[in-house]
């Protein structure tokens, strides 16, 4: 059982999951990790660790994941294609398996152009789908991504990877997932949800090709601080839709940071409830941590089930 | 073709500073097509120099000559003559015409007049565009005749990736989305199943693995 990850073990139970994220400093500190992790550690079955968010330098996923570790959450390693190259993932990803971690998200990574250092060099050497398959097969056949043989302990990860059910071209955002499972992801993260119509859309599709049987999906939410906010992100990030009435909401509320809690809060329950083949949130709270607990107390999703 | 554009003239300036004689050596090949380093191109750029030193009062002698092509050595065989008591030579090719240069001229100060930027082609006048990354292992017929090595911003193989929204890059609204290209053009040729699947990880040594490739065809070899 010890290779087994918790969340592997809540979802494959049939029981609704919840992650969080905890985006690491821009320092060489732990202290704010641990205060994060410890605030969320019964709230949450597991903690993303983000790898060098937005292109933006930050104390590295794997150190951060120790931290958290040791917190006694379960962190979701994050990997992104940007800047490594196959060699270095290998090696990194041994290397975050023998400190305890159990799962791994695949990601290509914001391009560097948005973080602080937009004159380096873009790695991508291989895609997200690329990292995915041969992850899998590294645990299942125990070969390095070139085909050579591992001969003991190979990592044997729990594999995530995400969809954006808001990016285009829309049609072909169900055809990438199914793709992406038939790599060898098990679990997936969305994209935050704002745009709710769409995201049922897109899940009406994921259940009419019966992705949902082979894939745990977590929706991702966000609550919002503020109407300019949620207007940034309509604005200017790419591959997401943020509704005029999100941001109208926002803006006729008095409190408005309340109100964002309830918007989240409402969407989960929402999704929770009427979303069909969703097995568990993903509560993206970027740079408010903080407000995790509340909102998985006020959805319903408090206490955490039990594993192991 | 190889599109190159030149360098700012205070930065070509700063490379000759310290010369008397310079002989401005421009090519009839690509850079001349991209506008940048053919005859007129060199002209133009030995009289900037030229006019430039004389308001300092630091006069130039500034001679130009145009390869029909920098990148063979045959075709710059006639600069024997030309560079014997110059200072400098400035190449106005790519940069395989400024190495063969300092190659052949092993004594002479050898310096770029352009930056070497890409293959590509033109879109409209004046406005040429990446299309190629030269990866030596060409995907096209996977991927409806669109690079996504080059033209998509992460060289994603199997994408496309969350960024791409209304037909754009994540990069810039100004940046097709090489995979919505992809995307439009196979469902219009009825091949969307292609895209289904399982593109490998690219084969980087046949493209910049740490040493020039090289290219033999032996039946056209001579000796
Ligand atoms: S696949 Fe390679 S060779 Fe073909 S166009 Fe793209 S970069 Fe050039
Ligand atoms: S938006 Fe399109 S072109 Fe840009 S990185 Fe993503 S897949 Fe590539």
């Amino acid at each position: 059982m010890k290779n087994l990850s918790k969340l592997q073990q809540i979802l494959d139970s049939g029981q609704f999951a919840v992650t969080a994220e905890i985006g690491p400093p821009k320092h060489s500190s732990a202290e704010g990790i641990r205060h994060h992790a410890e605030m969320m550690r019964d709230y949450v079955d597991a903690t993303n660790i983000t790898d060098n968010q937005t292109a933006i330098v930050r104390l590295s996923s794997i150190a951060a994941g120790v931290h958290v570790l040791n917190c006694g959450i379960e962190p979701i390693v994050q990997m992104t294609c940007r800047d490594r190259n196959r060699i270095a993932m290998q090696s990194d990803l041994m290397g975050a398996y023998s400190l305890g971690m159990r799962n791994v998200l695949c990601l290509s990574g914001d391009h560097q152009k948005f973080g602080n250092h937009p004159t380096s060099k873009n790695v991508y050497d291989i895609d997200s789908m690329q990292l995915i398959y041969y992850l899998r097969r590294m645990r299942d056949e125990k070969l390095f991504f070139s085909g050579e043989e591992i001969k003991e302990h190979e990592p044997r990860f729990f594999i995530g990877a995400v969809a954006n059910p808001f990016a285009d071209p829309f049609e072909f955002r169900v055809d990438r997932l199914e793709k992406k499972v038939e790599a060898g992801a098990q679990f997936i993260q969305t994209q935050c949800i704002f745009d709710m119509e769409r995201f049922e859309r897109f899940m009406e599709m994921v259940r009419e090709r019966g992705i949902d049987e082979r894939v745990h999906i977590l929706a991702g939410v966000t609550p919002m601080k503020s109407w300019r906010a949620a207007k940034y992100i309509q604005n200017n990030v790419s591959g997401m839709i943020v509704p005029d009435e999100l941001v109208e909401r926002l803006k006729n509320a008095e409190d408005p940071k309340r109100e964002g809690v309830d918007i989240c809060i409402e969407q989960i329950k929402y999704i929770k409830e009427n979303v069909r083949g969703v097995h568990g949130v993903h509560v993206m709270a970027i740079a408010w941590e903080e407000v995790v607990p509340e909102i998985v107390e006020r959805s319903g999703l408090y206490p955490r089930p039990k594993v192991g | 073709m190889i599109v190159a554009q030149q360098k700012p003239v205070e930065d070509i300036a700063q490379m000759i500073a310290d010369c008397k004689k310079v002989l401005f050596v421009g090519c009839a090949g690509c850079v001349t097509v991209c506008l940048a380093g053919g005859e007129k191109e060199t002209e133009v750029l030995a009289s900037a120099m030229r006019i430039k030193r004389n308001l300092e009062n630091n006069p130039l002698e500034a001679t130009t000559f145009t390869c029909t092509r920098q990148c063979d050595p045959e075709y710059i065989v006639p600069l024997d003559n030309l560079v014997k008591d110059v200072d400098a030579i400035v190449s106005l090719a790519c940069g395989v015409g400024v190495q063969y240069l300092a190659e052949r001229f092993k004594d002479k100060w050898v310096v770029p007049a352009l930056d070497t930027k890409f293959i590509g082609g033109s879109v409209t006048h004046g406005n040429w565009e990446e299309k190629c990354g030269l990866c030596g292992d060409c995907i096209l017929h996977r991927t409806g005749g669109i690079c996504p090595i080059i033209r998509c911003s992460k060289s994603i193989l199997n994408g496309p990736c969350g960024g791409s929204q209304y037909g754009k890059c994540e990069v810039s609204k100004d940046v097709d989305c090489a995979w919505q290209l992809i995307y439009d053009r196979m469902k219009a040729l009825g091949k969307l199943d292609k895209l289904m699947e399982f593109q490998p990880p690219k084969d980087w040594s046949k493209s910049r693995d740490g040493g020039p490739r090289k290219a033999i065809r032996e039946d056209v070899m001579i000796d």
